[in-house]
Protein backbone atom coordinates (compact mmCIF):
# COMPACT_ATOMS: atom_id res chain seq x y z
CA UNK A 1 0.00 0.00 0.00
CA UNK A 2 2.85 2.55 1.13
CA UNK A 3 6.04 2.67 -0.42
CA UNK A 4 8.49 3.07 3.00
CA UNK A 5 11.72 3.09 0.46
CA UNK A 6 13.31 0.17 2.54
CA UNK A 7 12.63 2.19 5.90
CA UNK A 8 9.83 -0.09 7.01
CA UNK A 9 12.88 -2.29 9.36
CA UNK A 10 12.81 1.08 11.39
CA UNK A 11 9.26 0.70 12.43
CA UNK A 12 9.50 -3.00 13.14
CA UNK A 13 12.23 -2.20 15.66
CA UNK A 14 10.08 0.64 17.07
CA UNK A 15 7.32 -1.08 17.36
CA UNK A 16 9.51 -3.67 19.62
CA UNK A 17 10.79 -0.71 21.59
CA UNK A 18 7.23 0.47 22.18
CA UNK A 19 5.69 -2.84 23.20
CA UNK A 20 9.13 -2.92 25.69
CA UNK A 21 8.48 -0.28 27.48
CA UNK A 22 4.55 -0.77 27.44
CA UNK A 23 5.36 -4.09 28.84
CA UNK A 24 7.54 -3.06 31.74
CA UNK A 25 5.49 0.08 32.73
CA UNK A 26 2.78 -1.69 32.51
CA UNK A 27 4.55 -4.35 35.33
CA UNK A 28 5.64 -1.12 37.40
CA UNK A 29 2.51 -0.02 37.35
CA UNK A 30 0.57 -2.90 38.37
CA UNK A 31 3.09 -3.20 41.81
CA UNK A 32 2.36 0.41 41.93
CA UNK A 33 -1.55 -0.45 41.89
CA UNK A 34 -1.39 -3.29 44.42
CA UNK A 35 0.60 -0.67 46.65
CA UNK A 36 -1.43 2.43 46.73
CA UNK A 37 -4.69 0.35 46.82
CA UNK A 38 -2.89 -1.48 49.98
CA UNK A 39 -2.70 2.27 51.35
CA UNK A 40 -5.58 3.43 50.40
CA UNK A 41 -7.53 0.53 52.54
CA UNK A 42 -4.89 0.90 55.22
CA UNK A 43 -6.28 1.61 58.63
CA UNK A 44 -2.85 3.54 58.95
CA UNK A 45 -3.81 7.58 58.34
CA UNK A 46 -0.84 8.41 57.06
CA UNK A 47 -0.83 5.20 54.04
CA UNK A 48 -4.04 6.82 53.94
CA UNK A 49 -3.03 9.74 52.83
CA UNK A 50 -0.04 9.29 51.04
CA UNK A 51 -1.82 6.99 48.55
CA UNK A 52 -4.35 9.54 47.89
CA UNK A 53 -2.19 12.73 47.62
CA UNK A 54 0.13 9.94 44.81
CA UNK A 55 -3.32 9.50 42.89
CA UNK A 56 -4.80 13.14 43.30
CA UNK A 57 -1.14 14.16 41.76
CA UNK A 58 -0.85 12.07 39.34
CA UNK A 59 -4.67 12.75 38.05
CA UNK A 60 -4.02 16.51 38.17
CA UNK A 61 -0.70 17.01 35.60
CA UNK A 62 -0.25 15.84 32.25
CA UNK A 63 1.55 12.99 31.53
CA UNK A 64 3.94 14.90 29.08
CA UNK A 65 5.06 17.54 32.15
CA UNK A 66 5.63 14.57 34.62
CA UNK A 67 7.48 12.96 31.85
CA UNK A 68 9.32 16.14 31.57
CA UNK A 69 9.74 16.22 35.57
CA UNK A 70 11.29 12.99 35.76
CA UNK A 71 13.82 12.71 33.02
CA UNK A 72 15.42 16.32 33.76
CA UNK A 73 13.97 16.89 36.94
CA UNK A 74 15.46 13.80 38.70
CA UNK A 75 19.25 14.38 38.04
CA UNK A 76 19.03 17.66 38.90
CA UNK A 77 17.39 17.25 42.16
CA UNK A 78 20.45 14.34 43.02
CA UNK A 79 23.01 16.09 41.63
CA UNK A 80 22.23 19.20 44.48
CA UNK A 81 21.26 17.22 47.30
CA UNK A 82 24.87 15.23 46.62
CA UNK A 83 26.22 18.86 46.59
CA UNK A 84 24.81 19.81 49.66
CA UNK A 85 26.67 16.65 51.38
CA UNK A 86 30.22 17.35 49.91
CA UNK A 87 30.02 14.95 46.76
CA UNK A 88 30.35 15.99 43.05
CA UNK A 89 29.23 13.91 41.32
CA UNK A 90 26.93 13.52 37.99
CA UNK A 91 23.88 11.67 37.37
CA UNK A 92 22.73 10.47 33.76
CA UNK A 93 19.27 9.33 33.41
CA UNK A 94 19.04 6.75 30.82
CA UNK A 95 15.72 7.97 28.52
CA UNK A 96 14.56 4.00 28.80
CA UNK A 97 14.31 3.70 32.55
CA UNK A 98 12.59 7.32 33.10
CA UNK A 99 10.30 6.38 30.58
CA UNK A 100 9.17 3.13 32.57
CA UNK A 101 9.61 4.90 35.15
CA UNK A 102 7.00 7.61 34.81
CA UNK A 103 4.82 5.62 33.02
CA UNK A 104 4.70 2.95 35.45
CA UNK A 105 4.33 5.83 37.74
CA UNK A 106 1.49 7.58 36.32
CA UNK A 107 -0.63 4.41 35.41
CA UNK A 108 0.06 2.84 39.00
CA UNK A 109 -2.30 5.49 39.96
CA UNK A 110 -4.96 4.71 37.66
CA UNK A 111 -4.25 0.88 38.93
CA UNK A 112 -4.68 2.01 42.03
CA UNK A 113 -8.12 2.74 41.44
CA UNK A 114 -8.55 -0.45 39.86
CA UNK A 115 -7.32 -2.73 42.39
CA UNK A 116 -9.19 -0.82 45.16
CA UNK A 117 -12.45 -2.02 43.46
CA UNK A 118 -11.48 -4.90 43.20
CA UNK A 119 -10.19 -5.78 46.81
CA UNK A 120 -13.48 -3.94 47.65
CA UNK A 121 -15.66 -6.83 45.47
CA UNK A 122 -14.34 -9.65 47.54
CA UNK A 123 -17.04 -10.49 49.71
CA UNK A 124 -16.09 -10.07 53.71
CA UNK A 125 -17.34 -12.93 54.48
CA UNK A 126 -15.28 -15.36 52.46
CA UNK A 127 -12.53 -13.66 54.29
CA UNK A 128 -13.93 -13.79 57.71
CA UNK A 129 -14.55 -18.12 56.83
CA UNK A 130 -11.02 -18.12 56.37
CA UNK A 131 -9.84 -16.74 59.11
CA UNK A 132 -12.65 -18.91 61.01
CA UNK A 133 -10.81 -21.89 59.47
CA UNK A 134 -7.47 -21.04 60.90
CA UNK A 135 -5.75 -19.55 58.21
CA UNK A 136 -3.59 -16.80 58.96
CA UNK A 137 -3.67 -12.91 57.03
CA UNK A 138 -1.34 -13.95 54.50
CA UNK A 139 -2.25 -17.57 53.82
CA UNK A 140 -5.94 -16.22 53.46
CA UNK A 141 -4.73 -13.32 51.05
CA UNK A 142 -3.19 -15.74 49.34
CA UNK A 143 -5.61 -18.07 48.96
CA UNK A 144 -8.64 -16.38 48.78
CA UNK A 145 -7.92 -12.57 48.19
CA UNK A 146 -5.60 -12.73 45.41
CA UNK A 147 -7.39 -15.50 43.10
CA UNK A 148 -10.38 -13.35 42.90
CA UNK A 149 -8.74 -9.86 42.97
CA UNK A 150 -7.03 -10.59 39.93
CA UNK A 151 -10.18 -11.73 38.51
CA UNK A 152 -12.53 -8.54 39.47
CA UNK A 153 -9.35 -6.16 38.06
CA UNK A 154 -8.87 -7.54 34.70
CA UNK A 155 -10.79 -5.27 32.99
CA UNK A 156 -9.65 -2.38 34.69
CA UNK A 157 -6.48 -3.62 33.95
CA UNK A 158 -7.06 -3.95 30.31
CA UNK A 159 -8.01 -0.87 29.97
CA UNK A 160 -5.01 1.12 31.58
CA UNK A 161 -3.03 -1.20 29.24
CA UNK A 162 -4.72 0.00 26.25
CA UNK A 163 -4.14 4.11 27.60
CA UNK A 164 -0.64 2.94 28.66
CA UNK A 165 0.43 1.87 25.25
CA UNK A 166 -0.47 4.85 23.44
CA UNK A 167 1.13 7.00 26.29
CA UNK A 168 4.30 4.76 24.87
CA UNK A 169 4.74 7.81 22.76
CA UNK A 170 5.20 10.43 24.52
CA UNK A 171 8.57 8.58 25.29
CA UNK A 172 9.88 9.90 21.90
CA UNK A 173 10.10 13.47 23.10
CA UNK A 174 13.30 12.39 25.60
CA UNK A 175 15.10 10.41 22.48
CA UNK A 176 13.87 7.16 23.38
CA UNK A 177 13.93 5.08 19.93
CA UNK A 178 10.00 3.61 20.21
CA UNK A 179 7.85 3.61 17.38
CA UNK A 180 6.92 7.67 17.18
CA UNK A 181 10.97 8.42 17.00
CA UNK A 182 11.54 5.90 14.21
CA UNK A 183 8.93 7.28 12.12
CA UNK A 184 10.02 11.10 12.67
CA UNK A 185 13.37 9.87 11.72
CA UNK A 186 12.06 7.91 8.43
CA UNK A 187 10.37 11.23 7.81
CA UNK A 188 13.70 13.34 7.80
CA UNK A 189 14.92 11.36 5.26
CA UNK A 190 12.42 10.36 3.30
CA UNK A 191 10.47 13.33 2.76
CA UNK A 192 7.01 11.28 2.87
CA UNK A 193 5.44 12.34 6.75
CA UNK A 194 2.08 11.51 6.03
CA UNK A 195 3.28 7.65 4.98
CA UNK A 196 5.67 6.88 7.76
CA UNK A 197 3.00 8.36 10.54
CA UNK A 198 0.09 6.48 8.91
CA UNK A 199 1.72 3.35 9.29
CA UNK A 200 2.63 4.16 12.64
CA UNK A 201 -1.17 5.17 13.54
CA UNK A 202 -1.99 1.34 12.12
CA UNK A 203 0.55 -0.33 14.17
CA UNK A 204 -0.53 1.52 17.10
CA UNK A 205 -4.45 0.47 15.97
CA UNK A 206 -3.09 -2.98 15.34
CA UNK A 207 -1.67 -3.49 19.25
CA UNK A 208 -5.25 -1.91 20.02
CA UNK A 209 -7.11 -4.42 18.13
CA UNK A 210 -5.01 -7.35 19.29
CA UNK A 211 -5.18 -6.40 22.76
CA UNK A 212 -9.34 -6.24 22.57
CA UNK A 213 -8.85 -9.73 21.11
CA UNK A 214 -6.41 -10.58 23.66
CA UNK A 215 -8.14 -9.71 27.36
CA UNK A 216 -11.47 -11.06 25.78
CA UNK A 217 -9.74 -14.51 25.70
CA UNK A 218 -8.10 -13.66 29.34
CA UNK A 219 -11.28 -12.90 30.86
CA UNK A 220 -13.30 -15.78 29.21
CA UNK A 221 -10.26 -17.72 31.22
CA UNK A 222 -10.55 -15.97 33.85
CA UNK A 223 -13.97 -16.60 34.27
CA UNK A 224 -13.97 -19.73 33.11
CA UNK A 225 -15.58 -21.04 37.02
CA UNK A 226 -17.80 -18.20 36.94
CA UNK A 227 -21.35 -18.79 36.65
CA UNK A 228 -23.00 -16.20 34.39
CA UNK A 229 -26.60 -14.81 34.23
CA UNK B 1 14.74 25.49 45.73
CA UNK B 2 15.13 29.58 43.80
CA UNK B 3 12.17 31.36 44.65
CA UNK B 4 13.05 34.68 42.66
CA UNK B 5 12.96 32.23 39.28
CA UNK B 6 9.98 31.30 40.17
CA UNK B 7 8.23 34.51 40.64
CA UNK B 8 10.10 35.73 37.61
CA UNK B 9 8.25 33.05 35.36
CA UNK B 10 4.88 33.11 36.87
CA UNK B 11 3.60 36.07 34.29
CA UNK B 12 4.65 33.86 31.16
CA UNK B 13 3.32 30.70 32.83
CA UNK B 14 0.14 32.07 33.42
CA UNK B 15 0.50 33.44 29.48
CA UNK B 16 1.25 29.63 28.83
CA UNK B 17 -1.84 28.67 30.96
CA UNK B 18 -4.22 31.06 29.10
CA UNK B 19 -3.47 29.51 26.01
CA UNK B 20 -4.10 26.19 27.05
CA UNK B 21 -7.58 27.32 28.27
CA UNK B 22 -8.59 29.01 25.44
CA UNK B 23 -7.33 25.99 23.02
CA UNK B 24 -9.44 23.80 25.59
CA UNK B 25 -12.23 25.60 25.35
CA UNK B 26 -12.92 25.96 21.89
CA UNK B 27 -11.68 22.16 21.09
CA UNK B 28 -14.74 21.39 23.84
CA UNK B 29 -17.21 23.58 22.19
CA UNK B 30 -16.25 22.08 18.14
CA UNK B 31 -15.85 18.69 19.66
CA UNK B 32 -19.12 18.54 21.50
CA UNK B 33 -20.75 19.44 18.70
CA UNK B 34 -19.54 17.27 16.50
CA UNK B 35 -19.32 14.25 19.12
CA UNK B 36 -23.51 14.81 19.18
CA UNK B 37 -23.37 14.08 16.16
CA UNK B 38 -21.31 11.00 15.21
CA UNK B 39 -23.17 9.85 18.59
CA UNK B 40 -26.63 10.25 16.80
CA UNK B 41 -24.90 8.44 13.91
CA UNK B 42 -23.67 5.57 15.47
CA UNK B 43 -27.04 4.77 17.24
CA UNK B 44 -28.58 4.69 13.95
CA UNK B 45 -30.37 1.78 12.08
CA UNK B 46 -28.52 2.71 8.61
CA UNK B 47 -25.27 1.08 8.35
CA UNK B 48 -24.43 3.47 6.18
CA UNK B 49 -24.32 6.00 8.98
CA UNK B 50 -23.17 3.39 11.00
CA UNK B 51 -19.88 2.53 9.30
CA UNK B 52 -17.94 5.78 8.97
CA UNK B 53 -18.06 6.67 12.11
CA UNK B 54 -17.17 3.18 13.61
CA UNK B 55 -14.24 3.32 11.56
CA UNK B 56 -13.47 7.54 12.43
CA UNK B 57 -14.06 6.55 16.60
CA UNK B 58 -12.10 3.66 16.22
CA UNK B 59 -9.04 5.07 14.37
CA UNK B 60 -8.88 8.04 16.93
CA UNK B 61 -9.41 5.96 20.10
CA UNK B 62 -6.98 3.62 19.41
CA UNK B 63 -3.88 5.62 18.21
CA UNK B 64 -2.26 8.23 20.58
CA UNK B 65 -2.93 11.52 20.21
CA UNK B 66 0.40 12.21 19.47
CA UNK B 67 0.94 10.51 16.05
CA UNK B 68 -2.55 12.21 15.33
CA UNK B 69 -1.16 15.77 15.60
CA UNK B 70 1.71 14.52 13.42
CA UNK B 71 -0.31 13.31 10.95
CA UNK B 72 -2.16 16.34 10.29
CA UNK B 73 0.95 18.93 10.92
CA UNK B 74 3.99 17.22 9.46
CA UNK B 75 1.26 14.72 7.07
CA UNK B 76 -0.85 17.78 5.69
CA UNK B 77 2.77 18.56 3.96
CA UNK B 78 2.74 15.62 1.42
CA UNK B 79 0.17 17.34 0.02
CA UNK B 80 0.70 20.51 0.28
CA UNK B 81 0.53 21.00 -3.83
CA UNK B 82 -3.38 19.75 -3.72
CA UNK B 83 -3.82 21.67 -0.18
CA UNK B 84 -2.84 24.75 -1.88
CA UNK B 85 -5.04 24.24 -4.86
CA UNK B 86 -8.12 23.94 -3.10
CA UNK B 87 -6.91 27.04 -0.62
CA UNK B 88 -6.60 25.53 2.54
CA UNK B 89 -2.75 25.47 3.00
CA UNK B 90 -2.81 28.56 5.03
CA UNK B 91 -4.65 27.27 7.42
CA UNK B 92 -2.63 23.94 7.78
CA UNK B 93 0.19 25.87 7.77
CA UNK B 94 -0.78 27.13 11.18
CA UNK B 95 0.42 25.05 13.98
CA UNK B 96 -2.54 26.11 16.16
CA UNK B 97 -5.05 24.91 13.12
CA UNK B 98 -3.21 21.92 13.25
CA UNK B 99 -3.38 21.25 17.14
CA UNK B 100 -7.18 22.45 17.37
CA UNK B 101 -8.23 20.56 14.77
CA UNK B 102 -6.53 17.14 16.16
CA UNK B 103 -7.85 17.92 19.70
CA UNK B 104 -11.48 18.47 17.90
CA UNK B 105 -11.40 15.42 15.86
CA UNK B 106 -9.73 13.18 19.17
CA UNK B 107 -12.64 14.71 21.98
CA UNK B 108 -15.33 14.17 19.03
CA UNK B 109 -14.33 10.29 18.66
CA UNK B 110 -14.05 10.08 23.27
CA UNK B 111 -17.08 12.12 23.44
CA UNK B 112 -19.21 10.39 20.92
CA UNK B 113 -18.29 6.99 22.64
CA UNK B 114 -19.43 8.39 25.91
CA UNK B 115 -22.42 9.91 24.39
CA UNK B 116 -23.91 6.48 22.37
CA UNK B 117 -23.68 4.53 25.93
CA UNK B 118 -25.36 7.47 27.57
CA UNK B 119 -28.46 7.71 24.66
CA UNK B 120 -28.58 3.68 24.49
CA UNK B 121 -29.59 4.41 28.50
CA UNK B 122 -32.48 6.50 28.33
CA UNK B 123 -35.54 4.14 29.18
CA UNK B 124 -36.93 2.49 26.09
CA UNK B 125 -40.60 3.67 28.01
CA UNK B 126 -39.57 7.43 27.64
CA UNK B 127 -38.69 7.30 24.12
CA UNK B 128 -42.24 4.98 23.32
CA UNK B 129 -44.17 7.35 25.58
CA UNK B 130 -42.65 9.88 23.11
CA UNK B 131 -43.21 8.13 19.89
CA UNK B 132 -47.12 7.59 21.46
CA UNK B 133 -47.22 11.75 21.54
CA UNK B 134 -46.22 11.57 17.95
CA UNK B 135 -42.65 12.63 18.37
CA UNK B 136 -40.12 11.36 16.25
CA UNK B 137 -37.27 12.21 14.23
CA UNK B 138 -35.62 15.27 15.31
CA UNK B 139 -38.20 16.16 17.73
CA UNK B 140 -37.67 13.25 20.07
CA UNK B 141 -33.94 13.75 20.03
CA UNK B 142 -34.48 17.53 20.85
CA UNK B 143 -36.87 17.51 23.18
CA UNK B 144 -36.58 13.58 24.94
CA UNK B 145 -33.31 11.66 24.25
CA UNK B 146 -30.95 13.93 24.20
CA UNK B 147 -31.77 16.10 27.59
CA UNK B 148 -31.97 12.63 29.02
CA UNK B 149 -28.75 11.45 27.73
CA UNK B 150 -26.78 14.68 28.62
CA UNK B 151 -27.40 13.93 32.08
CA UNK B 152 -26.22 10.52 32.10
CA UNK B 153 -23.13 11.77 30.15
CA UNK B 154 -22.47 13.89 32.97
CA UNK B 155 -19.74 12.05 35.14
CA UNK B 156 -17.91 10.51 32.59
CA UNK B 157 -17.99 13.18 30.02
CA UNK B 158 -16.41 15.75 33.27
CA UNK B 159 -13.73 13.10 32.79
CA UNK B 160 -13.19 13.58 29.15
CA UNK B 161 -12.76 17.20 29.82
CA UNK B 162 -10.54 16.60 32.35
CA UNK B 163 -8.59 14.28 29.62
CA UNK B 164 -8.28 16.89 27.09
CA UNK B 165 -7.41 19.80 29.22
CA UNK B 166 -4.03 17.45 29.66
CA UNK B 167 -3.98 16.28 26.51
CA UNK B 168 -3.38 20.08 25.00
CA UNK B 169 -0.09 19.86 26.74
CA UNK B 170 1.16 17.94 23.77
CA UNK B 171 1.14 20.79 21.46
CA UNK B 172 3.82 21.98 22.68
CA UNK B 173 5.75 20.04 21.15
CA UNK B 174 4.07 21.46 17.62
CA UNK B 175 6.34 24.71 19.07
CA UNK B 176 2.82 25.84 20.48
CA UNK B 177 3.78 28.12 23.43
CA UNK B 178 0.98 27.08 25.76
CA UNK B 179 1.36 26.32 29.77
CA UNK B 180 4.25 23.05 29.07
CA UNK B 181 5.44 25.02 26.18
CA UNK B 182 6.36 27.83 27.82
CA UNK B 183 7.84 25.85 30.68
CA UNK B 184 10.03 24.11 28.25
CA UNK B 185 11.50 27.36 27.10
CA UNK B 186 11.85 29.00 30.19
CA UNK B 187 13.91 25.77 31.52
CA UNK B 188 15.97 25.36 28.72
CA UNK B 189 17.19 29.08 28.84
CA UNK B 190 17.50 29.66 32.93
CA UNK B 191 18.25 25.37 33.75
CA UNK B 192 16.00 25.72 36.99
CA UNK B 193 13.88 22.30 35.81
CA UNK B 194 11.80 21.77 39.25
CA UNK B 195 10.80 24.81 39.96
CA UNK B 196 9.64 25.86 36.77
CA UNK B 197 8.33 22.47 35.98
CA UNK B 198 6.56 21.94 38.84
CA UNK B 199 4.91 25.26 39.34
CA UNK B 200 3.55 24.14 35.49
CA UNK B 201 2.36 21.37 37.38
CA UNK B 202 0.54 23.21 40.28
CA UNK B 203 -0.96 25.12 37.72
CA UNK B 204 -2.85 22.30 35.81
CA UNK B 205 -3.13 20.51 39.66
CA UNK B 206 -5.88 23.64 40.35
CA UNK B 207 -7.20 24.08 36.74
CA UNK B 208 -7.87 20.47 36.53
CA UNK B 209 -9.30 20.10 40.53
CA UNK B 210 -11.14 23.79 39.79
CA UNK B 211 -12.82 22.62 36.67
CA UNK B 212 -14.00 18.97 38.38
CA UNK B 213 -15.22 21.23 41.65
CA UNK B 214 -17.64 23.12 38.72
CA UNK B 215 -18.82 19.73 37.25
CA UNK B 216 -19.55 18.14 40.88
CA UNK B 217 -21.54 21.93 41.33
CA UNK B 218 -23.78 21.05 37.95
CA UNK B 219 -23.93 17.54 38.73
CA UNK B 220 -25.17 17.96 42.61
CA UNK B 221 -27.76 21.14 40.62
CA UNK B 222 -29.12 18.52 37.80
CA UNK B 223 -29.69 15.81 39.98
CA UNK B 224 -31.91 17.63 42.47
CA UNK B 225 -35.24 15.79 41.70
CA UNK B 226 -33.18 12.52 42.25
CA UNK B 227 -31.90 13.15 46.00
CA UNK B 228 -34.09 12.44 48.80
CA UNK B 229 -36.23 15.58 49.99
CA UNK B 230 -34.90 17.16 53.36
CA UNK B 231 -37.46 16.49 55.84
CA UNK B 232 -38.21 20.04 57.46
CA UNK B 233 -39.28 17.86 60.66
CA UNK B 234 -36.18 16.44 61.31
CA UNK B 235 -34.70 18.94 63.59
CA UNK B 236 -37.61 19.13 65.64
CA UNK B 237 -37.83 15.56 65.97
CA UNK B 238 -33.94 15.50 66.80
CA UNK B 239 -34.83 17.73 69.89
CA UNK B 240 -37.76 16.31 70.90
CA UNK B 241 -35.05 12.42 70.91
CA UNK B 242 -32.07 14.83 72.78
CA UNK B 243 -34.53 15.57 75.41
CA UNK B 244 -36.34 11.87 76.00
Amino acid sequence: MFDLKGYGWMLWEGLAMTLTVGACALLLAVVMGLLGAWGKLARNPAARLAASTYTTVIRGIPELLLLLIVFYGTPTLLQKLAETMGHDIRVDFNAFTAGVMTLGFIYGAFATEVFRGAFLAVPRGQVEAAYACGMSRALAFRRVMLPQIWRFALPGLGNVWMVLIKATALVSVIQLDDLMRKSFIAMGVTKLPFDFFFVAAMMYLGITAVSMIGQQQIERWANRGVQRA
Amino acid sequence: MDTQVIIDSFPALLDGLWLTVEITVYALLIGFCLATAVAMMRVSRNILLRAPVIAYIFFFRGTPLLVQIFLIYYGSGQFRAELTQIGLWHLFREPYFCALLTLVLNTGAYSAEIFRGAIQAVPHGEVEAARACGMSGWLLYRRIILPKAMRLALPAYSNEVIQLFQSTSLVSIITLMDLTGVARTIVARTFDVYEIYITAGLLYLAVTYGVLWVFRLVEHRLSGHLREREDPAAAVRDALRARA
